[in-house]
């Protein structure tokens, strides 16, 4: 069964149709890449799976929960949409790390909050607190920022902020990752690091979505491939495929530019 | 210099005072002014348009129009136009009447301030927070609130410092605060008269209250400065 499935997704921002009936589906394990010129609707797209914003019509479905229903506005209370919020992660082009904690506790600060929420809290504290600065040492240490810990994001390069940023992110384990273009506001020589822990996330069968336009890397890392132009889904498919004999020429046209 | 040696104890003494009022009517138009000042701030962030306007044409004329003027017309305009004087005589009235307009005019000042601190972080902080499962109130507390005051520290130290001198305006209304004191020595007051020094002096007492806020402010600043 999909992991994730999204049906005639729309979304229209004053009179410019954003997205247009865009259905996708993605399978547990599996790396999709969403590729586009600006303004296709990529960002968008991930921002409604994220809550961020919110379809004018469509369904959102994890795991065959339904999470999100144009057409039943009910559960949609602030409360709600944290809980639901919480099978996704995201990890956005400009970090939005928080200035004022250190790496480590930019990668606690969300877990400590949950479980403070926690009926059992008051009687496990310390125990909970161990295991959540547990995980967000090793997350560190996975992103190669064993050194980094207490580091305040304006002490760190890009690329260093943006594996925070990731391992951020991880830590509240979502079903699924998406990356909004983790290396567009990266120095070319700062992007390979970034691209590297994404890659070993897919290696460890992580279910991401990453919109990219590192073309070369969608092809590397993603099991499936979607072009999307105009706010539609032009062409979809294989890596292999959509990279080497596009069918569209929408597609042919775009993937010329790279 | 022996006749003014005579005359500091007395001096001193009404100096003591009228800085004591003074710093009164700073203390209490701080305590007022910073949170009326943030509820103007969300006033005119309101997107409830009617109420943006009017809160918007209100920091407008208060902010365009002398503090001077302000304290006169708060404190004349009960009892002259509506013959009901609500400050009643005495110091202690015109203390409140002071109070009042320097409370409203700081807190139009500071309702900017705020609005500028406020709009300043950046609305990814706020999205990162909602994606990471975090409450708006949480988001408030925990993220945004610290990045705020960084921001509103360095202007709200040239209002405060601006404030300690505005201070003296209250003399209008005849508020027997430090100037008024130190004035007194010139036209005649325990037997004194036609003494300049004292204003000196009194000139000394803001300078030296000045420099103690500006340190403190300074160390407050600096205290922010681990983060950008």
């Amino acid at each position: 069964m999909a992991i994730l499935e999204a049906e005639n997704i729309c979304k229209t921002f004053g009179r410019t149709d954003v997205l247009k009936s865009i259905d996708l589906s993605l399978e547990k394990g599996q790396v999709l890449s969403v590729i586009g010129s600006s303004g296709s609707g990529k960002t968008t797209l991930l921002r409604c799976l994220n809550f961020l914003e919110r379809p004018d019509k469509g369904v959102i479905r994890v795991n065959g929960e339904t999470l999100f229903d144009a057409e039943d506005p009910s559960g949609l209370s602030e409360a709600a949409i944290r809980r639901k919020r919480l099978h996704f992660g995201l990890v956005f082009q400009s970090f939005n790390l928080f200035p004022q904690y250190t790496a480590m506790e930019n990668v606690m600060l969300a877990r400590k909050l949950l479980a403070a929420e926690q009926p059992d809290f008051k009687t496990r504290k310390k125990e909970i607190l161990g295991e959540i600065e547990e995980q967000a040492k090793k997350l560190l240490d996975q992103m190669g920022l064993t050194n980094r810990r207490d580091n305040y994001p304006h002490q760190l390069s890009g690329g260093q902020c943006q594996r925070v940023a990731i391992a951020r992110a991880l830590a509240l384990q979502p079903d699924i990752l998406c990356f909004d273009e983790p290396t567009s506001a990266l120095d070319p020589e700062l992007t390979g690091e970034v691209l590297k822990v994404i890659k070993e996330l897919a290696d460890q069968n992580m279910t991401m979505i990453i919109v990219t336009h590192e073309m070369s890397f969608a092809r590397d890392v993603a099991d499936h491939v979607i072009f999307m132009d105009d706010g539609v889904i032009v062409e979809q498919g294989d890596p292999r495929e959509v990279f080497g004999s596009p069918k569209e020429e929408r597609t042919r046209q775009f993937l010329l530019r790279y | 210099m022996s006749l003014i040696l005579e005359q500091m104890p007395v001096v001193i003494g009404a100096l003591n005072t009228g800085f004591l009022q003074t710093l009164k009517l700073f203390l209490v138009t701080l305590l007022g002014a910073f949170p009326l000042g943030l509820v103007i701030a969300f006033g005119s962030m309101s997107a409830f348009r009617p109420l943006s306007l009017v809160t918007k044409l209100v920091v407008w004329v208060v902010r365009g129009t002398p503090l001077m003027i302000q304290l006169l017309i708060i404190y004349y305009f009960p009892g002259l136009v509506l013959d009901n004087p609500i400050w009643g005589g005495g110091e202690a009235g015109r203390f409140l009447a002071a109070s009042t307009a320097f409370i409203i005019n700081y807190a139009c000042y500071f309702s900017e301030i705020y609005r500028g601190g406020i709009q300043g972080v950046p609305a990814g902080q706020e999205e990162a927070g909602l994606v990471l499962g975090m409450t708006k109130s949480q988001i408030f507390w925990r993220v945004k609130l610290l990045q705020m005051i960084k921001r509103i520290v360095p202007p709200m130290s040239n209002e405060i410092i601006t404030l300690v001198k505005d201070t003296a305006l209250a003399r209008i209304i005849a508020l027997q605060e430090i100037i008024f004191a130190g004035q007194s020595f010139l036209k005649g007051s325990h037997g004194i008269s036609g003494a300049i020094w004292p204003l000196f002096f009194t000139a000394f007492y803001y300078l030296v209250f000045n420099g103690v806020l500006t340190l403190l402010l300074g160390q407050l600043e600096k205290k922010l400065d681990y983060f950008r």
